[in-house]
């Protein structure tokens, strides 16, 4: 049976969603996320700049994908439930990862509005994806408000530190009946891979991929993490021992006692 | 002269101008491109149109940008 992951109405296959910010053509942008086979990308908005207008992000975004806005830049939920109005009003689906920061140096998520947004958001018809700290607690919270998934950092947005979260995210993932996606922090394909290993359902990157020297092979690199690390989770990993056990037969080697023939 | 607010600054529309459509036009913007919201609430694009602007008003007009 095919490996889908059922998630906001839809059926995904590439577990890899990437963020489009940073990238330093859209171009190459369309061509990482092809590369890497990614079925959602993410997108924000901001106030035009009358006197200096940028290319349409969407237009960079291979047709099929799903686009989700970010709220990013909200500072409190009736910032980010605006957004994400604007947003669907412009054409996008109903997917919003909310991320609500407050802190300017560390761009951590205030856990308490990303609450009341997904609450007044959830009624609204959308499916929220909310950018949190991780917390096993706040996440029955969030289900309970009706999230479709919790994203839990993995280190402080655009850090590439990996997943430093990883024993509070591994709680969620344990014991949290919808899909744990590990959003912001992992700057190399071993962080993906080590999410998708221990059951997150998903990893969101962004800025790990953009900036790479090349963001089309780096793209794919974390698709193969993310796939390698999906099929070890599906499959199976062994325990770790603290004594060693060797990997070939140790009896009948040269010398040593035989059986006398 | 009515002044309104677009995109947190305080401006003077010109003559000319009398609906949230006559803004977008003025600015050259793209409509399929940009949201709009008038005064807090969103602005559907077919209300652009019948959309009289007043002293005070406020709009925000919006785009998409990337971001992760």
């Amino acid at each position: 049976m095919e490996d889908v992951l059922t998630i906001g109405g839809k059926e995904i296959k590439s577990r890899l969603f990437i963020g489009t910010g940073k990238f330093s053509s859209l171009d190459l942008m369309r061509r990482a996320i092809s590369a890497a086979g990614a079925e959602v990308a993410t997108v924000a908005m901001r106030r035009i700049d009358l006197k200096n207008r940028g290319p349409n992000i969407l237009s960079g975004i291979p047709e099929g994908c799903t686009v989700m806005i970010n709220t990013s830049g909200a500072r409190n939920a009736e910032e980010a439930i605006r957004i994400a109005r604007l947003a669907r009003a412009g054409g996008l689906g109903n997917w919003v990862k909310i991320e609500i920061t407050a802190d300017p140096k560390y761009l951590m998520p205030d856990n308490l509005e990303t609450l009341k947004a997904t609450e007044t958001l959830t009624k609204e018809g959308f499916f929220c994806f909310p950018y949190v700290n991780p917390d096993l607690v706040f996440g029955r919270h969030l289900l309970e408000a009706g999230a479709a998934a919790v994203m839990p950092l993995g280190a402080p947005i655009g850090s590439n530190r990996g997943l430093k979260t990883k024993e509070l995210v591994r709680i969620m993932v344990e014991e949290l009946p919808i899909p744990i996606i590990v959003d912001a922090g992992l700057g190399r394909p071993s962080h993906a891979c080590e999410c998708l290993e221990m059951g997150c359902a998903a990893v969101l990157v962004n800025t790990a991929i953009a900036i790479a020297e090349d963001p089309v092979a780096m793209a794919k690199a974390f698709s193969l993490a993310v796939a390698a690390g999906r099929m070890a989770y599906k499959t199976g990993i062994t325990e770790a021992v603290s004594y060693a056990r060797a990997s070939s037969p140790l009896t009948g080697f040269l010398g040593s006692p035989g059986d006398g023939s | 002269m009515i002044t309104v607010k677009i995109n947190g600054k305080v401006t003077n529309i010109g003559q000319d101008v009398r609906t949230v459509w006559d803004v977008i036009q003025k600015e050259g913007l793209t409509p399929d491109e940009v949201v709009v919201e008038y005064n807090l609430q969103v602005l559907p694009r077919d209300s652009w149109g019948i959309t009289n602007l007043k002293e005070g008003d406020s709009l925000e007009i919006l785009s998409f940008v990337g971001g992760g």
